[in-house]
């Protein structure tokens, strides 16, 4: 078995019991990174040269007998609308094609004050915008499980990167399911946490009160341990929650015994693919066998989930966006007479067109006129949102749904039609509305041989009951046995 | 019609930089000056990722200024994104206040001709400064500096209760004491941490609608204000008069040319598009904080000034007017500790100080001089080291170049005769030279006693002490 194959848990084992170094860890990865990136396109940049010099300190560290970290020396990817501080983050946009951020996010600091070694900065659709990844300026990322599909978006490239071991893990960010539905996608684990439990100061916004870092991992274990990493307080982000640091992995008990769960019928409806729905009823079944109580229930709300998720989104993303003007960094046109020719070029010939698409919808429900009968109308379906997630966690410890309608679909076939595109978010922006956290976990395979996910919904900074659903469930099934193979 | 059947109608929104050490989302120094682009970081450079923190003095002080305004101070309130496209803003968004801000439905009292009158405040909210563009003088750009992005203001919206240029200079005045009092601006208006946009419109007598109103936008001196409004006044009625219409615009005054001009075009009317910052939390305020914030308040203009009338035993008028500007009530206060003459401290300030603030053109917060040498000034003629009179060339002095004045008085050697000695030589030599002015006084003339007195100042340059010299003129003229 190669280096590269193991989970980073069990990346750290070796690494504790002098198996293997750090350094013997990175190069496997950067040997499959070499090999995979023509056939995969997940990387925007790779580090590779830094990651080993990084790798060859942490083990002279080891050696020296210094305490680190036990994921010190743990290779990782990072989704690149993440700052970075020496090493660009373009946010996949021809806009900062040459940032390199002068900080690192919170995230980033946690990652290197535990001495991980990142190999790159993960693709994604440009600025967040999109679900399937074909939204990046610089390449399209293919599912390694049939390459040519889609790896789901925006985290694509995360995704991606962690089904075809690339990297053993890696964060992505989820706005409206920018992290579940790729990882249901590409047959990985992605968690979109409670919003304010991981810090956002240094992911680049795309819809504020949305915007949620997420670990995606080739388990649910490590899912837990990478969280553990990311989530807590920070002082220098308002929403982040101040709440008492979890160990999470504590949850990691295979015990599923009188848990339960709801089964939002909202969720099984018109739209969802019917081996998807097959699928998902299968995992039903099984968290029964295992001691669970499993229950229909409704959140009839979320049909207003979709509209009200695109203009919230929108627009608060066309306002984070103003700040990509030309003036200070980023891209400036070349053509230009004066101020205004400024702003309009650099942002016409920087954006592309799914941001600009946004932009543009998000603008005309802030002005005025149409304030009130859209984005002040989307405000108070949120606060309904909330309230039926809160009536329904009174019943029901999580709720199970698939993570998209659909697996992965064919590069080319959705890129021209935002509505359908759209339609990929249709069962995970109301968990991001209702500011609850989730997860996706992958359950079998369709017949074209393409991963299929579910989706656990949990209550407001309850991730430890998702974490022991997911990982009963997994302890439990074999999927883990299917491997993705690459096809042309 | 003529000018005088109109009647004015002006509002302000007076913007005031706070001086709370840090700036409002950062924790870059707020401080005026600097290296262009040395005063700050990633978040308030705007840098992709960043985020706010809203600084919680900016709170206090913001509502400091709403209590010493009569204000309701509210219990919840939020900061709103306003969004527009400026090089100085580089977020493209200002985080301001829109439709919930910390303090509403105040006033202030002014005096005018009329006796007191009450200006009503609409709102006081909190908000970031912009930077600054500095242009290049030889038209190769536009530089940004940023050192003023960030910087807190509070934004203090008036009704449009006043109706002259004097009540808009009284108001102006009355909030800028207001602030400063309370300490939480220095309202250095040269320094444009106290500015103002003004709001004219004008109406024959007796209508109740109100006219149709142009805004001229920062505003940062009294005198311009004062010559702004009563310009675009003049401007609006003689443009009705002659059959026109007053255009609802932006207008830039300028100050040499003594004219207002449009600033934007129709074409470029703003929607700020303002929808409540999902990047900061609500605000959230409790009877408590505001009970605090009002029992320490600091001691307002009307209280020093009773205690100036009952301690010091100033003269009403006296205490009012030095009350009536911080800086002055505390060049009063510490020049007295220093001299303990407070009568005299205070006659200095009511009457050469403010000449020459006026000759000047300046206001108190730009004298250069230290209470504390003020108060040596007043030592020095207690003593009799020197006279009143040299006394006023050295407070002259001291406005050129704010040093100590017995170094002044030492370089012009201007200390004062009092060796009885020297002093009578002068005398002797006096009535020596003037021997006509002798016979008249003891032929029952007393002014000849002040022009001899005047002749021996002339000869010391004005340094004999004067007590002295009359005295000794009048034992010599006796024999």
């Amino acid at each position: 078995m190669e280096l590269y194959e193991l989970t980073a848990h069990e990346l750290r084992d070796k690494l504790a019991n002098k198996e293997v170094t750090s350094k013997e860890i990175t190069e496997s990865f950067a040997k499959r990174i070499q090999e995979k990136e023509p056939d995969v396109k997940a990387f925007v940049n790779t580090t590779l040269d830094t990651a080993i010099q990084k790798a060859e300190e942490v083990d002279r560290k080891i050696a020296s007998g210094e305490k680190l970290s036990s994921l010190a020396g743990i290779p990782i990817g990072i989704k690149d609308n993440i700052c970075t501080k020496g090493v660009k983050t373009t946010c996949s946009s021809r806009m900062l094609e040459n940032f390199v951020s002068p900080y690192d996010a919170t995230v980033m600091e946690k990652i290197n004050d535990e001495d991980l070694v990142m190999l790159g900065k993960l693709n994604m659709d440009e600025f967040a915008m999109g679900a399937s990844t074909e939204y990046s300026y610089f390449k399209k990322t293919s599912n390694p499980w049939d390459l040519n599909k889609v790896p789901g978006g925006s985290s694509g490239g995360s995704a991606a990167a962690v089904a075809a071991n690339m990297v053993p893990w890696a964060l992505g960010s989820d706005t409206g399911g920018s992290v579940r539905q790729p990882a249901s996608f590409c047959g990985v684990v992605g968690l979109k946490p409670t919003y304010g439990l991981v810090s956002r100061y240094g992911l680049v916004a795309f819809a504020s009160s949305l915007d949620q870092i997420g670990p995606i991992t080739k388990d649910v274990e490590d899912n837990a341990i990478l969280l553990n990493m990311i989530a807590g307080h920070d002082e220098k982000d308002s929403t982040s929650a101040n709440v008492e640091k979890k160990d999470y992995t504590k949850a990691l008990v295979n015990d599923v015994k009188g848990l339960r769960i709801g089964l939002p019928k909202e969720y099984f409806g018109e739209g969802i693919n019917p081996e998807v729905k097959e699928a998902v009823m299968k995992v039903a079944k099984k968290y029964e066998e295992m001691g669970a109580t499993v229950e229909e229930c409704s959140i009839s709300v979320t049909d207003y989930a979709l509209a009200t998720y695109y203009i919230l989104a929108c627009a608060e993303a066309s306002s984070n966006l103003g700040r990509f003007d030309g003036i200070r960094y980023g891209y400036r046109t070349e053509n230009f007479n004066n101020l205004k020719d400024i702003y309009r070029n650099s942002r016409s010939e920087g954006f592309g067109p799914e941001v600009k698409r946004r932009i543009i919808l998000g603008t005309y429900v802030l002005s005025s006129g149409y304030y009130d009968a859209y984005y002040k109308k989307a405000l108070k379906v949120r606060t309904v949102v909330k309230q039926a997630f809160k009536e329904l966690f009174k019943k029901y410890d999580v709720l199970l749904t698939p993570t998209s309608p659909t697996t992965a679909f064919d590069i080319g076939t959705r890129s021209n039609n935002p509505l359908e595109m759209y339609l990929a978010d249709i069962c995970t922006v109301s968990i991001n509305i209702g500011g609850v956290p989730a997860i996706s976990v992958p359950c079998g395979l369709d017949s074209q041989g393409m991963p299929i996910g579910f989706q656990l919904i949990g209550n407001h900074f309850d991730e430890e009951t998702l974490y022991k659903a997911a990982y009963t469930y997994e302890q439990n099934t074999n999927f883990k046995e299917n491997k993705p193979t690459f096809k042309k | 019609m003529a000018r005088e059947d109109y009647e004015v109608v002006i509002g302000l929104e007076v913007h005031s930089e706070l001086s709370t050490k840090t700036k409002i989302f950062c924790s870059c120094p707020t401080e005026f000056g600097g290296e262009p682009n040395t005063h700050c970081c990633p978040v308030c450079m705007a840098m992709p990722g960043t985020l706010p923190v809203l600084n919680e003095k900016v709170v206090e002080y913001a509502v400091k200024a709403g209590i010493a305004t009569n204000c309701e101070i509210a219990k919840n309130s939020k900061n709103d994104r306003k969004n527009y496209f400026y090089p100085d803003l580089p977020k493209a968004y200002q985080i301001s206040q829109f439709d919930m801000p910390l303090c509403e439905r105040g006033h202030v009292e002014i005096e005018t001709e009329n006796g007191p009158k009450t200006i009503r405040i609409t709102r006081i909210h909190i908000e970031e400064d912009a930077g600054k563009l500095n242009h290049d003088e030889y038209g190769r750009g536009s530089f940004v500096d940023l050192n003023r992005a960030g910087v807190p203001l509070i934004e203090i919206v008036s009704e449009p209760d006043m109706r002259s240029k004097e009540e808009v200079e009284a108001y102006m005045r009355k909030l800028k004491s207001i602030l400063e009092y309370i300490e939480v601006s220095d309202c250095k208006m040269q320094e444009g941490s106290l500015r103002a946009d003004v709001n004219v419109s004008v109406r024959k007598k007796g209508e109740i609608k109100f006219g149709t109103r142009t805004e001229m936008k920062n505003m940062n001196s009294f005198r311009s204000i004062v010559r702004a409004v009563e310009y675009e006044a003049n401007r609006q009625i003689d443009l009705i008069e002659a059959g026109g219409e007053v255009e609802q615009t932006t207008l830039r005054w300028d100050d040499i040319s003594g004219k207002t001009f449009p600033m934007r075009d129709k074409e470029d009317a703003q929607d700020y598009r303002y929808f409540p910052d999902p990047d900061l939390v609500a605000i959230k305020i409790s009877d408590e904080y505001v009970e605090n914030i009002k029992n320490n308040l600091p001691e307002l203009p009307e209280s020093r000034k009773k205690r100036y009338i009952e301690e010091f035993k100033l003269p009403e008028y006296d205490a009012k007017l030095i009350t009536a500007s911080k800086y002055l009530s505390d060049l009063f206060e510490n020049a007295t500790k220093v001299c303990n003459n407070p009568k005299s401290v205070s006659n200095w300030i009511m009457s050469d100080i403010t000449r020459i603030l006026n000759e000047k053109e300046i206001e108190p917060d730009e004298i250069p001089f230290t209470a504390e040498q003020l108060g040596n000034l007043v030592v020095l003629i207690d003593k009799g080291t020197i006279s009143t009179s040299i006394g006023k060339k050295v407070l002259t002095e001291m406005f050129e170049n704010a040093e100590e004045p017995s170094k002044i008085i030492e370089k012009n050697g201007w200390v004062q005769i009092s060796d009885e000695g020297a002093i009578k030589e002068v005398v002797m030599k006096v009535l020596e030279e003037n021997a006509q002015s002798v016979a008249d006084y003891k032929a029952g003339k007393d002014k000849a006693l002040g022009y001899l007195v005047g002749q021996a100042m002339k000869a010391t340059k004005g340094k004999a002490n004067p007590g002295m010299l009359n005295k000794m003129f009048l034992e010599e003229l006796k024999k």
